[in-house]
């Protein structure tokens, strides 16, 4: 949790990949309250991608060489229904194989959920939730039912459509949940899924640099 | 050098079928098992391993086709799920008694009715009975870990039985976890080339396999093979012997987790046990209460003197079963440990539970409440209901 209390200063102060040394002190008195394990709850539809989400966020963790968890909860399969997906991430191997009920964090990739689905159902308080939508934050906040933990807003779709030219909520929803949980540095996070779209995506270099882009400007948008 | 990676079990799995590279898979789809025959796949169009792929129409016909390739002499798997092994039924007793060393990669889930795609054992524990090995991971890294396991099991010439490999579906076999792989070098050599002995396409020796057995000759046949699960247990263990010494991961017929001094014992099967054993630290860190898990491994031959040794000093302990077998009394597991104790003359209390049925979720919580009940069992002696559930809604 080290690195997570540290990104979580750079993004209320400072600009978001200046991480440095100035936090050193502040980092000792946050051990106190140091947990083993992040644990994310991801809120989606079928087929919208919550789950490649948590597998991604699983994968980048890894190479980080963290201790990840990533797995989807199935209902019925079909498009469209609501699905459940997780992270645990942490720096010692992490035995627990239950869904979570009290997450850290909270990933909301699609906002109609928020009239049928209690997302802040035991959400940390000290947490926070990331909701991709095209409303207002003020509206977010007032379907959030008074949670106080941290509440960030992204429209992962103005962002994805100007970086990408395409829906896919997927690069957005994965910055953000960094920029809000911690687990990865930056910078960090950057060069590692930059060498993850350049394996994956050789052959169509454009879109390595609108995926880039687009989890440049989701940090952008979230440090103002 | 071990390679570290993370995967889901399913990935796992097939990764090992990948580094071993068998003769014949035959398979036919079913959830949460079908990623496993899908990735085995694409190796194959890849040119990764030469692996004949058969495209079967039903499992009935996956578990015939492997028979057929085994007793041919090939090194053949396959793998499936709930009512896929309910539909290869009839062909998982041949394939015993025939004595063939096939792989079968099991990926948990409930039997249907009502129709339930999650994870519990019912599949696995209805063909408990059938003559099969049956090994259980509790993480990604136990599935490989298994499967490299499973053919110097099952071709070894004082076993020469069928394996059944399980894992949890979904929980395992879709989650991602850290895992650590063993370079191809080394799965090589560890697992060996197949040299049947005897085999339909040897023409120096014709045989007849699977004919019919009178009365004169079948309990005969029925002795040998509970003579090759006998076997199969020092065989199992010089496997894992021979693993430890390639990895340092050492395996048994059961993992014992702090319970060098435990005076309450969890015991089960599966996935579930990493999330006992999270409930088992907090459980010690906080109140110092002696608390501990023997999470089965191999299931079938079962281990029953080892386990009762494990147990018998206990004050109390709660057997956890993922499936039902209606006896209207106690689950699979509950029934053979209680016989294991009773056999050992322990004077621990024991109750049994069921938990997990078609996926349903269990927590930390739900084992801190199951060690606070053993405490009370062996305070008071007084069991209340020998046969509880753990996370059932009252309506």
């Amino acid at each position: 949790m080290l690195v997570c209390r540290k990104w979580k200063l750079s993004v209320h102060g400072l600009l978001p990949f200046t991480v440095g040394a100035c936090f050193d002190a502040i980092i000792i008195l946050e051990e106190s309250d140091m947990k083993d394990t992040v644990e994310i709850r991801w809120h989606g539809r079928g087929g919208q991608g919550a789950k490649t989400a948590a597998l991604l966020l699983a994968d980048v963790a890894f190479k980080t060489g963290k201790y990840v968890q990533g797995f989807p909860e199935y209902g019925p399969e079909r498009m469209g229904a609501p699905i459940t997906a997780y992270n645990r991430i942490g720096d010692k191997r992490i035995t627990v194989h239950s869904n979570i009920y009290e997450p850290d964090f909270v990933a909301v990739v699609d906002d109609t959920l928020l009239e049928s689905i209690d997302v802040t159902h035991g959400l940390k308080a000290d947490g926070g939730i990331v909701v991709n939508t095209q409303k207002s934050r003020q509206e977010i906040l007032d379907r959030l039912q008074g949670y106080t933990g941290k509440v960030y807003t992204i429209d992962a779709r103005e962002i994805s459509e100007k970086a990408l030219g395409k829906y896919f909520p997927n690069s957005p929803m994965l910055a953000a949940v960094v920029a809000l949980s911690g687990v990865i540095e930056p910078e960090i996070f950057l060069n590692e899924m930059r060498a993850s779209f350049e394996h994956k995506f050789a052959k169509k270099p454009e879109v390595i640099e609108g995926n880039m882009a687009a989890l440049e400007m989701t940090f952008a948008a979230l440090a103002v | 050098m071990a390679i570290r990676e993370r995967l889901s079990g399913n990935e796992a799995v097939a990764y090992a079928i990948k580094q071993i590279n068998p003769d014949v898979m035959p398979a036919f789809p079913i959830t949460p098992s079908t990623e496993i025959p899908q990735y085995v796949a694409n190796y194959i169009a890849n040119g990764e391993i030469d692996t004949e792929f058969i495209h079967v129409e039903s499992e009935h016909s996956s578990m015939s086709a492997t028979m057929g390739a085994s007793a041919a002499g090939a090194r053949a798997l396959t793998a499936t799920s709930s009512c896929g092994l309910a539909l290869m039924w009839e062909v998982l007793y041949v394939a015993a008694s025939d004595r063939l060393p096939i792989v079968l990669a099991l990926v948990n889930r409930a039997l249907t009715g009502p129709i339930n795609i999650n994870a519990d054992h019912s599949d696995s524990m209805g063909a408990r009975d059938s003559g099969w090995i049956q090994i259980y991971a509790e993480s990604n890294q136990e599935a490989y870990d298994n499967f490299l396991q499973a053919y110097p099991i099952a071709e070894h010439k004082d076993v020469r039985l069928p394996v059944m490999i399980c894992q949890d579906g979904f929980i395992t076999s879709h989650g991602v976890e850290n895992i650590e792989l063993v370079e191809d070098g080394p799965v090589k050599e560890f697992v060996g080339e197949y040299h049947p002995e005897h085999y339909l396409l040897n023409s120096k020796e014709p045989m007849a396999l699977g004919p019919y057995a009178v009365s004169n000759y079948y309990m005969e046949t029925k002795r040998a093979q509970r003579q090759a699960m006998l076997n199969a247990k020092q065989v199992i263990l010089e496997v894992a012997a021979r693993f430890e010494q390639m990895t340092g991961r050492k395996y048994g017929f059961f993992e014992e987790y702090r319970m060098e001094d435990a005076e309450y014992a969890i015991v089960l099967i599966g996935s579930a046990a990493g999330t006992c054993k999270a409930a088992i630290d907090q459980i010690r860190e906080t109140t110092g209460k002696k608390v501990g898990l023997l999470k089965i491994r191999v299931f079938r031959p079962f281990p029953e003197e080892e386990l009762a040794e494990a147990l018998k000093d206990m004050k109390a302990i709660a057997v956890l079963d993922r499936s039902e077998m209606f006896a209207a009394t106690s689950g699979p597991l509950g029934a053979e440990v209680r016989a294991a104790l009773y056999q050992a003359k322990a004077q621990a209390e024991v109750v049994n539970y069921f938990y997990g049925l078609g996926g349903r979720d269990i927590t930390v919580d739900d084992f801190i409440e199951v060690y606070d009940r053993l405490e009370e069992i062996a305070r008071t002696h007084e069991i209340k209901d020998m046969y509880e559930y753990i996370g059932l809604r009252s309506r």
